[in-house]
């Protein structure tokens, strides 16, 4: 039971299509363009852990957390939730009920107009999970309490709470249909520090004592480090760096993950000189050939521009890096 | 004599249901060449009080009461006209997003050269020239080619990187910095600061820096200070913000951030939210989540008193109460 999969991507992508309008294209004689958002990514969550993506923006770790609830259909491969392709849940609600979703801005996420009550109750009604409306009621209050809100908050629009308190509020709506996993978009970034605390302290409770799986998605590396059991570094569409995170912030192996790690401001860096890094990320419309870091790479050869790099396994972390590969990492 | 100080400010903004004090007796004071950083969450009052010294409140918001000095003169009271010749040439500003400072419409030379040429008596020619030196400062690569671009044809750091270049072309002694890596993403973050924060050094600009980041301000700033609730909760050398703050507030903000350098199990975190502007606590704004709070927070308020190395607005650290303090433990 203890290393029960609950989720897997297996071999996953997902292409979108921004081509030009066709009249344009025709006229124009442009090519369709696609762009390979998510490009073959594996990996897999284990209950009752927290496996947390990270990345700059473009990096596609939005589209993964909405291919994990189903929201969008990966182009190829497959998503199973405790062995079972998600492409089948939408036929089966009891499958469907058992993982949501928590979005970065709680002012966009809930509805203005319904009250709170309704919002927290929307799941508990879609899925027929109460029989009375005694019942309902009941369980909003007690989701609202274990947010760390009342009952009585219920009666309440989303206007009338500050912005931690909407994502308690949103956490309560995603907790409401009683699931094992949760997918959690940026769940703290539009929050100030202080209240980024308060969330994700509750997080920790809620996954202590409920054993909730997180897919945890977030740019900032220090709340990924505060959050995470296992983390997967993405640049442009592939996960670079995959293994327990520990052992990534300990050693990290992949050329991008120190480049991130040196590039946080921290609180311990006080008059400290740190690693200048170069270069932006590239345009994931038109990526370079082989590995796609290889124009911000110190450790880049000719082999790099040309190869797509393949994942090997080093101590207990998965990597994508010819150089990491070949053991010429030291520059 | 401080480059600019700013003494006992007061904004308000008066609306239908009576005035609002956002900003309550701030004071602090910039020395030539130092680098301020300003946190504090969202509403504590430091992007107000950027604008307030820039003279781009937006009404209803007024001064309404204080001095801000720059090099010993007042400006806080001068016309609209008078405060322009002083924007760009005196005191210059970056804001959060690049996008919407830079006007779309024109190329970065032109808006560079037209900064340039309104603040100083420099021929087109001279100005342009100028104007590519600046963008090669910043690290634009082919800096006389692309000076005629539009801001659309640079990446976000770059635009960033063209902003900072006109907030300095003129030459300021102080640039207020508003969020400027907030939009940005980690890895250029750092090299915007790291840029910010050399300009500033060989040409002795001063900067007050905004952010809620204090992983930035650890980085880059001299001296802190720690805003609540429209007031100065705490001031002094950044070091002793970070590691041995005076106030409970700063305490519980700084054990609030998550460090990539260690993990703990659980985040110190301080329950509730600050107040809105229409429900400030009587006494010190904080009282209502300050785990150390005593009957005097309740009623009277604190200004700044030196605390160690800082200088914190919290009873704690008045010096004729510390028999009272023991007694409440």
């Amino acid at each position: 039971m203890a290393d029960e999969t609950v989720l897997e991507a297996a071999g996953v992508s997902r292409v979108f299509d921004v081509s030009s309008p066709w009249l344009q294209r025709t006229l124009a004689r442009e090519p369709h363009r696609l762009l390979r958002a998510v490009d073959d990514v594996s990996f897999t969550i284990p209950r009752g852990t927290t496996l947390a993506l990270v990345g700059e923006s473009g990096c596609g770790k939005s589209t993964i957390a909405r291919m994990s609830v189903g929201l969008l259909a990966p182009s190829a491969g497959d998503i199973l939730f405790e062995g079972q392709p998600l492409s089948a849940a939408r036929a089966q609600p009891g499958l469907r009920r058992r993982m949501n979703m928590i979005f970065q801005d709680p002012y966009a996420s809930l509805n203005p107009r319904w009250r709170v009550r309704d919002i927290v109750a929307e799941p508990i009604r879609a899925f027929a999970m109460a029989k009375s409306r005694a019942e309902i009621i009941e369980r909003v209050g007690a989701l609202l309490a274990r947010v760390g809100l009342s009952a009585q908050d219920g009666e309440k629009y989303p206007h009338e709470f500050s912005g931690g308190q909407r994502q308690r509020v949103s956490i309560a709506r995603a907790l409401s249909s009683d699931p094992d996993f949760l997918v959690c978009d940026e769940p703290t970034s539009a929050l100030d520090v202080s209240v980024q605390a308060q969330i994700l302290n509750l997080m920790k409770d809620l996954q202590r004592r409920y054993g909730l799986t997180y897919l945890f998605i977030s740019h900032n590396l220090a709340v990924v480090r505060h959050m995470a059991d296992r983390l997967g570094v993405m640049y442009l569409g592939r996960i670079v760096e995959l293994g327990p995170a520990e052992e990534i912030f300990r050693a990290p192996r992949h050329p991008y993950t120190r480049l991130l790690l040196d590039a946080i401001p921290d609180l311990a860096m006080i008059g400290r000189a740190r690693a200048q890094v170069g270069g932006e990320v590239p345009s994931p419309i038109d990526p370079p050939p082989g590995c796609t870091f290889h124009p911000r790479c110190p450790l880049a050869n000719a082999r790099c521009r040309a190869e797509k790099p393949a994942v090997t396994l080093i101590g207990a972390s998965q990597v994508a890096c010819h150089a990491v590969a070949e053991g010429r990492t030291e520059p | 004599m401080a480059l600019l100080d700013v003494q006992n400010l007061t904004v308000e903004f008066p609306t239908r249901r009576g005035v609002l004090r956002a900003l309550d007796g701030v004071s602090f004071s910039i020395e030539a060449g130092e680098v301020l950083g300003v946190v504090g969450e969202s509403g504590a009052g430091k992007s107000l009080t950027g604008a307030a010294i820039i003279g781009l409140l937006e009404p209803p918001g007024r001064i309404a009461g204080g001095r801000i000095l720059l090099e010993g003169s007042r400006i806080d009271d001068l016309s609209q006209s008078q405060l322009r010749r002083i924007r760009g040439r005196r005191i210059g500003a970056i804001f959060q997003d690049p996008l919407t400072t830079l006007n779309p419409l024109y190329s970065i030379g032109r808006q560079l050269i037209e900064t340039i040429r309104t603040h100083l008596k420099l021929s087109e020619a001279d100005a342009r020239k100028r104007a590519v030196r600046w963008l090669e400062e910043v690290g634009i690569p082919a800096a006389a080619q692309r000076i005629d671009a539009y801001p659309h044809e640079f990446s976000g750091g770059q635009r960033q990187r063209v902003v900072i270049a006109l907030a300095l072309c003129a030459e300021p002694a102080l640039v207020i910095a508003d969020e400027p890596t907030t939009a940005l993403d980690v890895s250029i973050q750092a090299q915007i600061i790291a840029l910010l924060k050399r300009l500033a050094r060989d040409h002795g600009t001063s900067v007050m820096l905004i952010t809620h980041d204090m992983g930035v301000i650890a980085e880059t700033a001299d001296r802190v200070a720690v805003m609540y609730a429209g007031r100065i909760a705490e001031i002094g050398p950044v070091a002793e913000i970070v590691r041995t703050p005076a106030h409970p507030y700063t305490l519980g903000l700084m054990g609030s951030i998550p460090s990539i350098e260690h993990r703990v199990e659980r985040l110190a975190q301080i329950d509730g939210a600050m107040p809105r502007l229409t429900a400030i606590p009587q006494g010190c704004a904080f009282n209502p989540r300050c785990p150390r709070v005593f009957a005097r927070c309740r009623i009277e308020r604190p200004d700044l008193l030196p605390a160690g190395a800082t200088e914190a607005a919290c009873w704690l650290h008045d010096a004729t109460i510390r028999p009272l303090r023991a007694a409440h433990g």
